[in-house]
């Protein structure tokens, strides 16, 4: 999939934190790029002195099991650990390009207001588009803008979340790459994944992308308003849902007409309690 | 998936294991992929040849154990193979959102020399 989106060439990620107004910082590459020239370096290192003419190596194998994740996967725990001490309860969204994930989080912040404190870390290749729509509406928002990354890591969420007051804060909410592949195998460390999936996306998008949909705590409809325009059919569509993310809560909802939002608002102010009662 | 990347950290783990082996050359690279991992085999082999060159594994083979979804069933209290994605026990037809195995994305082990 990456090889149509370029993902994996060495591009800069940058992050634009709510106070540097949209400046770009100066930020290191994407850890992925530094290990490819560590790579690079590794090899292109002199090889090691011979000095008995005998010297020879027979072929010979050895057993690593070692995850590819595993980087990830450590810095996701850190970056869960943290949020835990902050008390912060942590969303992934996630969903295909246009499911309505930045109106989703911007409709929901307006229905916490007053009872629960959002920030919001933005992830897209390009423009800070999602990030100043977000601002408009009042939240502290860092954009993280990956370049030809097409998913977030737990490294970017990091040094995003170092740009936000996490203190003040009681909800933390990750908006992934549009991307229905990649972010499905990188833990950014969230308490809930929350995966959208739009009436105009077709019933059996959860049969295409099994991993993704696999890994939701919480799936979601989004656009129900326009179900009956896009021919949804809303049986078999939660059918689907529930062979491939069983396991997940599901929520059917339209963000711009409000219809389901309460009982969305109801379980996340849940969620946020009893993850505070858990620490007490 | 970016197997591009993914690829190039497997090549540093293999190269970095064979120099602390003391080995001059990566011969071979045996990785486990899972069903559920996103990753596309024939991806990994089309980017392996690319990043292999010029470094110790140029002209090492690449093989690629694929690992099929597990899921575990509460009810039999057993597991079972998920061989289309679904999650359905074959034994009681329960869904199961168990994962035992299929997320897998390693270096089982590396030949050198």
């Amino acid at each position: 999939m990456c090889q149509e989106c370029g993902c994996g060439l060495p591009r800069e990620v940058s992050i634009h934190g709510p106070a540097s107004g949209g400046m770009t910082s100066p930020v290191p590459q994407p850890s992925h790029v530094s290990e490819r020239d560590s790579a690079s370096a590794t090899a292109a290192a002199a090889p090691h002195a011979h000095d008995a003419a005998d010297h020879q190596h027979a072929p010979r194998t050895l057993d690593l099991n070692r995850s590819l994740l595993e980087k990830n996967d450590r810095l996701a725990e850190r970056n869960r650990g943290y949020f835990r001490a902050k008390r912060l309860l942590v969303l992934n969204v996630l969903s295909a390009p246009g499911s309505g994930k930045t109106t989703f989080i911007q409709k929901t912040a307006e229905l916490l207001a007053g009872q629960c404190r959002l920030g919001v870390i933005v992830g897209d290749l390009a423009t800070d588009n999602d990030a100043n729509r977000l601002r408009a509406a009042g939240l502290p928002v860092v954009q993280i803008t990956t370049g030809t990354v097409c998913h977030l890591d737990a490294e970017m969420v990091a040094r995003a979340a170092n740009q936000l007051e996490l203190d003040s804060l009681d909800l933390l909410i990750i908006e992934n790459v549009g991307n229905l592949v990649c972010p499905a195998a990188y833990d950014l460390g969230e308490d809930l994944r929350v995966v959208l999936l739009s009436v105009t996306e077709g019933e059996d998008k959860p049969l295409k992308y099994p991993p993704l949909f696999h890994s939701a705590n919480v799936a979601i409809v989004t656009k129900a308003d326009l179900a009956t325009v896009t021919g949804w059919n809303r049986d078999l569509a939660l059918a689907n849902l529930r062979r491939v993310s069983h396991h997940a809560a599901v929520f059917e909802l339209s963000a711009r007409s409000g219809d389901g939002m309460q009982a969305w608002r109801r379980f996340l102010l849940q969620a946020r309690d009893a993850l505070t009662a858990g620490q007490r | 998936m970016h197997e591009l990347s993914l690829i190039q950290d497997a090549l540093r783990v293999a190269t970095e294991s064979a120099r602390r082996a003391g080995a001059d050359r990566v011969l071979g690279l045996r990785l486990r992929v899972g069903m559920m991992s996103g990753v596309v085999p024939e991806a990994l082999q089309f980017a392996f040849e690319l990043v292999c060159r010029g470094t110790l594994a140029e002209g090492a083979t690449l093989e690629i154990e694929s690992v099929p979804m597990v899921c575990w069933c509460g009810t039999c209290e057993a597991e079972f193979v998920c061989e289309d994605y679904l999650n359905e026990c074959p034994r009681c037809h329960g869904l199961s959102g168990d994962l035992r195995r299929g997320r897998e994305l390693e270096v089982a082990s590396v030949k050198v020399a």
